[in-house]
């Protein structure tokens, strides 16, 4: 079973570049680049986790985490945020708003890969995850 | 012979003439047509009353004793009329001015009206009175035993006499001297009566020397002879004690109650002074002329042993003058009864003022504050006062029994009384002079006196004999008669050296310590100063002010509920149905106090003098005032200054940190932004170049796109890293400009080649005709204008979203200005965040965040601005228009 991964991003070459690592791990990518439409796509697509930047576009990622976590149908989908700012007070609101993960750019592509497949793999939907069935 | 009933009838005949002066004088005085009375011979007639009736009669006893010691008696005072102008003028000055009543109330008042202060001095008055009182009774008594006993069978009862005398000599002075309470305290029937009783006195004792030296000598010339071969040629005098002497009896004149009373109180003219400052030492002179031939003759004709103190009675008794001598006798009754009388009511005055009424008031102001007539009040206590100085000097009269004693209290209460005399002349030459300094000046001065002179004159035989023979617990050098070591000096002089001394050297001292209160302060200022600020010596007006001006003056310094609550209770105490109370002295004094709190003592008295009616408003009391009221704005308008200060501190301070928070805000979100900036392209070339490194399942094509990707996000970086340095050398205005003189055209057509380099520039068409457009000269530095115009042209290929974009770019020449204007076709900057673009990293919604930083248009108006010139945003037109202005005198400024 494939993971689907949604990936919420306006910078074009980042996109690009997540893009390309996902799925050459074998997940599904799907991205989207405004965050006033970003919660219309969670819910079309019905990712099992979502990598969102904080700094987007027409709405903040931080917003979108804090509407994904009041609604019952998203309060548990895991999400990592990315983030470019780098200030740790921007790292604390987002976990206290419920953030799985926390990733600082630039990252190093194998441990934003390794973050994603263990949050997966807690949720039992990972890659490899086929002994939680 | 006269008879003694006859004698009596004499005298109560001469008593009531006195009533009947007296009464013609009050009535004349309150008619108004009593001029006389006010005549500098009254004046110094009614200054007589110093020559009592123990120099009326003492004096030829004591020349027939001692010689000419008794011209010591004359001399201090004349010396003090002699130099009126510094002492007694200012004594007399300060008396209107302040309404002094009395020597104790003088002293009260110098020191800051110290109410302690007065009932001290007034004690001791009494004290040093009593005994002088008794003395003129004994005198009275004496004169009429002379007359009576050698003649008539009759028995004479000395006490029962003395009784008499001292209870018509209550009557008089009761009805003369408390019919109402004047505010000048001045009595012109008691002085016309006394005025009288001066003449009388003086051709009395005129008519015995002319009897002496021409009906019982043979002229002057035998007189002179006769005195020569006298005893009293033989005396040789003493010269500490001629000295001693002369000072206490100049002192006594400045102390005495009744000198006071008369020199000052019944003053009503100052430039009496000047008449009486020879009048009187003349006066004395004629009392006095006869006095050596009448002892001389007395100690020749009398029997051996005769008193001399009576020789001026008995001499014209012996020769059976008895018209004479019954003038005599009547000159020593008036001699006695004046001062009984002035002494009693300037002693009355004192007790009733000082010790009665004060004590009365705060007995009685619980129960019942206010009520009452206080004059009524007032004047009993002066009555019943005057009752009991007759009575006191009769009951010492009658416990002293012997004359010898008497005799010689004449000079130990003139050395009583003179113990103030520090405390009166310091407080009128020295401002340094306290309160503290008076009263224990006094007191000490008045103790020494006590122990060494009055104690042991007045109980000698009584129940302190023992100590005073002994020593105190047996300690001889504290017996008064060798008191630290004097034993065998003169007693009085020793007193007199020990307890001035004393008393001047506690009073310097302690004043010298101590610090006056304001009062004090302002009162010493008054006295010492009398001059500096009094004019005429016309009459003084009493309290004259309107409860309205108080009022309004109230208002304005306690607030108008206070003033009004004050005055309110001050009407219902006073009995009034109305809001406004009397202007009496209490509630003067009330209000003074109130204000004093609000505005210093020294300047709420001076307030209400000024509404009063000018009392004791004068130059010092201003210059007091402005003392105090320069102190307190000096001191307010250092603390306004200080407060404003503050407050702008405050403000500035308040401004700062506003400004470094903001700042701290705007370098936050700067760092923020700026991290952002440069960790998205980062982001990338880590990504990408990490996707690189593993390379594997990438082809070619896909390697060459991402080292593309990595590429471009380099020079991103550092064009944004380029562009931060730029503004922020442009920020701080450390720009190095390099003017140069160009053409516009120049200028443009260099931007538009670079632009053209780049490879949005082909979707931008630019329309610009620079073969038709306006062109000139300008001294700029044309490689920033250039940048500026690379920006506009380069943000209109990136953000104009128009199908086919376009830019109009136009030149115009303005009176001031060369504008270059770029227009596009896009839709334009939309209306809320036009007042953005200009700001750093601000980027429009919806722009693709890689095509800039946001940092073009912060550096292109920071570099017109450097310029001289603008960049602008035109709102008016449709598309993105931006107006670059330049100023025409940059051009060939140089």
């Amino acid at each position: 079973m494939t993971n689907r991964i949604l990936l919420v991003e306006d910078e074009a070459n980042i996109l690009e570049a997540i893009t390309f690592i996902l799925s050459r791990a074998g997940m599904e990518v799907r991205s989207h680049g405004n965050g006033a439409t970003a919660l219309e796509e969670v819910k079309r697509y019905a990712p099992d986790l979502i990598v969102l930047d904080v700094m987007l576009p027409n709405r903040s990622g931080l917003d979108i985490l804090r509407d994904l976590r009041s609604d019952p149908a998203t309060e548990a989908l895991p999400v990592v945020m990315l983030t470019a700012k780098g200030q740790a007070k921007d790292r604390d609101t987002a976990l206290g708003l419920g953030a799985d993960a926390y990733l600082t750019k630039p990252f190093s592509n194998s441990e934003m890969l390794e973050i994603l497949k263990h949050i997966l793999a807690e949720r039992g939907t990972g890659v490899k995850g086929g002994g939680a069935g | 012979m006269l008879s003694f009933d006859g004698l009596v009838a004499v005298a109560v005949l001469y008593v009531a003439g006195l009533f009947g002066v007296a009464f013609w004088a009050e009535k004349r005085a309150g008619e108004g047509k009593a001029r006389w009375l006010q005549s500098p011979v009254t004046y110094t007639l009614s200054l007589s009353i110093y020559t009592t009736a123990w120099t009326f009669y003492g004096a030829v006893g004591s020349a027939a004793r001692s010689g000419l010691e008794f011209i010591t008696i004359y001399l201090g005072p004349t010396l003090v009329f002699i130099g009126w102008f510094w002492i007694l003028r200012k004594l007399v000055r300060i008396g209107r001015t302040q309404r002094i009543t009395s020597i104790a109330d003088m002293i009260s008042s110098r020191y800051g009206k110290s109410g302690g202060l007065a009932a001290i001095v007034t004690i001791l008055m009494v004290i040093g009175a009593t005994p002088y009182i008794a003395l003129q009774m004994q005198s009275v008594t004496l004169s009429f035993s002379a007359f009576v006993s050698p003649n008539s069978g009759r028995e004479m009862d000395d006490a029962l006499m003395a009784i008499w005398v001292a209870g018509g000599l209550a009557l008089f002075t009761i009805v003369f001297g408390t019919r109402s309470l004047d505010v000048n305290e001045r009595h012109p029937g008691l002085v016309s009566a006394i005025a009288l009783e001066a003449v009388v006195k003086l051709f009395a004792l005129i008519a015995v020397g002319v009897f002496v030296v021409w009906g019982m000598a043979d002229g002057p010339m035998d007189m002179l002879e006769r005195i020569e071969a006298s005893p009293l040629a033989t005396i040789s005098s003493n010269g500490a004690r001629w000295v001693g002497l002369t000072l206490l009896s100049g002192a006594a004149i400045l102390c005495l109650p009744r000198m006071f009373q008369v020199l000052v109180v019944e003053n009503s003219d100052e430039r009496h002074l000047a008449t009486a400052a020879w009048a009187f030492p003349f006066y004395m002179l004629l009392i006095s002329i006869f006095v050596v031939p009448i002892a001389v003759i007395g100690l020749q004709e009398m029997p051996v042993g005769a008193n001399p103190d009576l020789f001026v009675l008995t001499l014209p008794l012996s020769q059976g003058r008895d018209i004479l001598a019954l003038f005599v006798f009547l000159g020593g009754f008036s001699a006695a009864t004046s001062m009984v009388i002035v002494a009693a009511l300037a002693l009355a005055t004192m007790l009733s003022n000082h010790i009665i009424m004060p004590v009365w008031l705060r007995a009685t102001r619980h129960d019942d504050p206010m009520s009452g007539d206080m004059r009524r009040v007032a004047l009993m206590a002066r009555r019943f006062s005057i009752l009991g100085i007759m009575a006191l000097g009769l009951a010492y009269y009658r416990l002293s029994g012997g004359t010898e004693a008497l005799a010689a209290m004449g000079l130990i209460a003139f050395l009583g009384v003179a113990q103030v005399l520090p405390a009166l002349a310091g407080g009128l030459f020295w401002r340094g002079a306290t309160r503290l300094g008076a009263g224990a000046g006094i007191l000490t001065g008045f103790a020494v006196w006590a122990w060494l002179l009055l104690l042991p004159n007045a109980l000698a035989d009584g129940a302190l004999q023992d100590v005073l023979t002994l020593g105190p617990m047996g300690v001889q050098w504290l017996r008064p008669n060798s008191f630290l070591g004097t034993a065998g000096t003169d007693p009085l002089l020793t007193a007199m050296v020990l307890s001035l001394g004393l008393n001047t050297v506690v009073f310097i001292v302690v004043s010298l310590a101590s610090f006056p209160s304001p009062l004090e302060r302002l009162q010493g200022a008054q006295f010492v100063n009398v001059f500096d600020y009094t004019h005429a010596p016309s009459g003084w007006q009493a309290a004259q002010g309107t409860a309205d001006d108080l009022l309004i003056m109230a208002r304005r310094i306690l607030g108008a509920g206070r003033a009004a609550r004050l005055f309110g209770q001050a009407a219902r105490a006073q009995g009034r149905d109305s809001d406004m109370p009397e202007p009496t002295p209490d509630f003067l004094e009330r209000l003074e106090r109130e204000l004093a709190g609000s505005v210093g003592a020294a300047t709420a008295h001076a307030m209400v003098g000024q509404i009063t009616g000018g009392a004791g408003v004068s130059v010092q009391d201003l210059l007091a005032v402005a003392d105090e009221t320069a102190q307190i704005m000096e001191y307010s308008s250092k603390l306004e200054a200080q407060s404003a200060e503050l407050a702008r501190t405050a403000a500035r301070l308040r401004e700062v940190n506003q400004k470094l928070t903001e700042l701290s805000v705007q370098k936050d979100a700067f760092l923020s932004q700026i991290s952002h900036e440069l960790r998205t392209p980062m982001t990338s070339i880590r990504a990408f170049s990490e996707i690189l490194m593993q390379s594997d399942g990438l082809d070619d094509a896909g390697r060459a796109r991402f080292s593309k990707i990595i590429h471009d996000e380099s020079r991103r970086l550092t064009r944004l890293l380029d562009d931060l340095l730029d503004l922020s050398v442009l920020e701080n205005g450390h720009v190095t400009l390099n003017p140069s003189e160009v053409t516009l055209h120049t200028v443009l057509e260099r931007a538009l080649n670079a632009t053209s380099a780049l490879e949005e520039s082909a979707r931008l068409q630019i329309d610009c005709d620079l073969d038709v457009a306006a062109d000139g000269w300008i001294y700029t530095d044309a490689d920033r204008l250039s940048q500026v115009f690379i920006n506009l042209i380069s943000n209109a290929q990136k953000y104009c979203e128009a199908d086919t974009p376009r830019l109009a770019i136009a030149l115009r020449e303005t009176p001031q200005f060369w504008e270059v204007e770029f227009a596009d076709n896009g839709a334009g900057i939309p209306e809320r965040q036009r007042g953005l673009i200009f700001e750093k990293f601000v980027r429009l919604d919806g722009t693709r965040p890689a095509q800039g930083a946001g940092l073009g248009l912060a550096i292109s108006r920071e570099i017109m601005q450097r310029l001289g010139g603008a960049l602008d945003y035109v709102p008016s037109k449709p598309g993105a228009v931006f107006l670059v202005r330049l100023p025409k005198r940059a051009a060939r400024a140089a």
